[in-house]
């Protein structure tokens, strides 16, 4: 019993450290440089795919002996988007401040690679609990990369994590000190995260190496 | 409907931020993974490019249609001349499902006329049209367009200039990523690691455009060729993009 329940356990953990969808497979790049730049809403994302990705997979598995082969793509994109649709209600309802910063990604998440990447990959040919976990797990590792990319944008680019001031203010610069600190505009823009993500890239490698 | 407040200059506005400004593989990061899996030729690169261009344009204004008719606010409305009163009914929930489907679908059809009509092209470009299907900068473009209410023509426009702009940047990159394959490269950031920082400095040299705001609505003081002065108190639909945008930050930041 105890090494079956491990084995399924392999599915989630090898998801998030050895095959880590963003870091190895390099899948779901575009969302994770998109709206990493507060922790916050690189949070909410990482939630929203995690739940997407393990629903997702879960339910495709289930249907897997009833899909034809050649329509299989479409039923996955409307199992996807179903979940979507779920989530973007949900955020609208509670979260709705979020919800405007990340405006069409949360669509978006239909077409992250990773789902599709998950449910074609995996869930399409394993039972549903073993797939339940798998995308839950590409989904974790996912929200990982997307938090460390977040951590050190936000600290760096506005001084704040979660929107509160980190980095005293006292230090900035200011008419009497102008040689005080000064945030690192570059990490709020764009390229910041392709530079984080290609060093995170080489950072892993070296650490797979070692274990 | 066909026009809304944008005049010619506008529409020339709205080709080069679409291109250039709001570039969608370097700027807004959409295609990413089509465009990492699929660059490392030119050839390749420009294939998917004439494939995307395609596909854009025609699922970006079925989307449109779609969402003037079917899933807008209000976009029932056009019901009632068979008596059925849908004014009030909202469909914008079924947007993101709808959305997908046409481009799915379309790729699907796209793909069994290709090969019926010319094998040939069905071998160069056929290869890329599943890829496409799930490519975020098809999707993405129809939901900034629907976002930001564009008219018809502005829509088809934008959607042609953003599809336009993810070729140029696919063919750019991959054009170098055919010498960075023979060149001597850190091992730990062989193949994606260097693809990343390279791109890195591809987009900061797309950001000089930015904030440069070419396709207001309202119309420029010194043009004159314009149809007719849009109206002054018009929303500025196009604050080069939605403030509250995430990716845009860096001008507003700087003070």
């Amino acid at each position: 019993m105890s090494s079956s329940k491990q084995s399924v356990l392999v599915f989630f953990t090898s998801q998030v450290w050895t095959n880590n969808q963003v870091l190895i497979a390099i899948l779901g790049i575009c969302s994770a440089l998109a709206v990493t730049n507060r922790l916050s809403v690189a949070i909410t994302m990482g939630i929203s795919v995690s739940f997407v990705t393990a629903f997702s997979s879960f339910f495709v598995s289930l249907l897997r002996k009833y899909t034809p082969d050649n329509v299989r793509m479409i039923t996955q994109l409307a199992i996807i988007s179903v979940f979507v649709i779920v989530i973007d209600q949900f955020l609208r309802a509670f979260f709705f401040d979020i919800s405007k910063v990340l405006s069409v990604f949360v669509g978006l998440i239909i077409t992250n690679c990773i789902v599709m990447g998950r449910t074609e990959g995996m869930a399409k040919n394993v039972a549903p609990i073993p797939a339940f976990l798998d995308g839950l797990g590409a989904g974790t590792g996912y929200a990982i990369v997307l938090i460390i990319i977040g951590f050190f944008r936000e600290l760096f680019g506005f001084g704040q994590l979660f929107g509160y001031q980190v980095i005293p203010l006292e230090w900035y610069a200011s008419a009497e000190n102008p040689e005080g600190y000064e945030n690192f505009v570059l990490m709020v823009s764009p390229p910041a995260a392709f530079f984080l993500i290609g060093g995170l890239i080489y950072v892993f490698r070296k650490l797979q190496k070692t274990a | 409907m066909w026009m809304g407040d944008f005049n010619h200059f506008n529409l020339l506005g709205l080709v080069l931020q679409s291109v250039f400004i709001e570039n969608f593989l370097l700027v807004n990061f959409l295609g990413m993974c089509t465009y990492l899996a699929c660059s490392t030729k030119l050839k390749t690169a420009n294939g998917l490019g004439i494939a995307v261009v395609f596909v854009l344009t025609v699922s970006g204004v079925l989307n449109w249609l779609l969402h003037r008719f079917v899933t807008g606010p209000g976009a029932l409305s056009w019901l009632s001349f068979i008596g059925v009163d849908a004014e009030r009914i909202d469909l914008g929930f079924l947007e993101f499902l709808l959305f997908i489907s046409v481009i799915a679908g379309f790729t699907q059809i796209l793909e069994i006329i290709i090969e019926w009509a010319s094998p040939a092209l069905y071998m160069s470009l056929g290869l890329y049209l599943p890829l496409i299907a799930v490519n975020c900068a098809i999707l993405g473009a129809c939901l900034f367009a629907v976002t930001r209410d564009y008219p018809f023509i502005p829509n088809l426009i934008y959607v042609l200039g953003s599809a336009l702009g993810w070729w140029l940047a696919i063919a750019l990159i991959a054009a170098i990523r055919e010498k960075l394959a023979i060149s001597n490269i850190v091992p730990g950031l062989r193949g994606m690691g260097i693809t990343f920082i390279m791109s890195g400095l591809m987009s900061m040299a797309f950001m000089g455009f930015t904030g440069i705001k070419l396709a207001n609505p309202a119309p420029p003081q010194v043009a004159t060729w314009g149809e007719e002065p849009a109206a002054e108190n018009e929303e500025p639909i196009l604050d080069s993009r939605d403030p509250s945008l995430p990716t845009i930050s860096f001008l507003s930041l700087s003070h």
